[in-house]
């Protein structure tokens, strides 16, 4: 094969896993979170297609495009909870919104 | 032959090099800017070198999908709501006791580690065979094929998936706005948890 091998694919993948859960755990805007939560669906992509190209079977693209279908959801809704909190006048802080606390 | 047959593996190593440095740096570009109007934008140029680097992968619709869905229409929302919240910065390491962001990024160092110890305890026992694949591996042709007969209850699932989602964002918008409309107007007797009882009218 041209090019790397898949455990290069891979390693670049869990680097993008790595730091997406490192933005959703440090950052407080909503917006980054959602941000960050993107790049970690995108690293986990990119392990299903790496992997899909190394067996040679395409089942792992088709894998792929049902995931960016959930991200899309995903930004749907979680865009429309951001808008609704900003519309009552929340403080857009994950860490303020504490109405669920037990 | 083999030294045109090595000269495209060197092109096609630069390019994946440079694709990779680029989805790396970007990705900690979206993490660490402080105003998220650049996080989205430095997240369209992730998405963008992700797609080159799943075309390295001979997984052409994925990429050509990943260009007009993600960079395109999902981050057009999202930079129009970013716009529209007016994007106030927070300063990126900013907030919470200073042990907290330290366990995150330990957290974050020892899921990386453990991702790497599994590609390496794999490296030598699986990932030394590649298999052989037609050119109209990922093409979409192929990609519809699957659809359509292996995967079509995924296919229709996701659909759902899609309507569910388009259902959840109209009622999130109505319900806010309504909030929203009652906050600056309040009714007398009328609080955001009598909401039922508004129902009939």
């Amino acid at each position: 094969m041209k090019g790397p091998e898949i455990g290069w694919y891979l390693g670049v993948a869990g680097l993008l896993f790595t730091t997406g859960a490192l933005g959703v755990l440090i950052r407080r805007s909503p917006l980054i979170v959602l941000l960050s939560l993107e790049i970690m669906l995108n690293g986990g992509n990119l392990a299903l297609i790496a992997a899909s190209r190394h067996y040679g079977r395409a089942d792992g693209q088709i894998f792929a495009l049902a995931v960016m279908a959930v991200a899309a959801s995903e930004v749907v809704v979680g865009l429309g909870l951001i808008v609704a909190m900003a519309r009552r006048r929340l403080t857009l802080d994950v860490d303020k919104l504490t109405t669920l606390r037990g | 032959m083999i030294v045109a047959a090595s000269a495209s593996n060197v092109v096609v190593w630069i390019v994946w090099i440079g694709a990779a440095i680029a989805c790396i740096g970007s990705a900690i570009a979206v993490v660490s800017f402080s105003n998220p109007f650049y996080s989205a934008l430095a997240l369209i140029g992730n998405l963008g070198s992700l797609a080159v680097l799943y075309l390295l992968l001979s997984a052409e619709f994925v990429a050509a999908a990943q260009v007009l869905v993600y960079a395109g229409a999902v981050m057009v929302m999202f930079l129009f709501v970013i716009a529209y919240l007016g994007g106030h910065a927070d300063t990126p390491w900013a907030g919470g006791p200073r042990w907290q962001t330290l366990a995150a990024i330990g957290a974050a160092a020892a899921l990386f580690v453990e991702i790497l110890v599994v590609i390496a305890i794999d490296a030598s026992s699986h990932f030394s065979t590649q298999a052989q694949i037609t050119s109209a591996f990922g093409s979409p042709a192929q990609i519809g094929e699957l659809f359509l007969t292996d995967h079509l209850l995924a296919f229709e699932l996701t659909s759902i998936v899609l309507l569910i989602a388009a259902i959840g964002g109209v009622i999130l918008g109505a319900h806010s706005r309504r909030a929203a409309q009652e906050e600056t107007h309040p009714r007398p007797g009328m609080t955001f948890t009598t909401r039922a009882s508004e129902e009939p009218q």
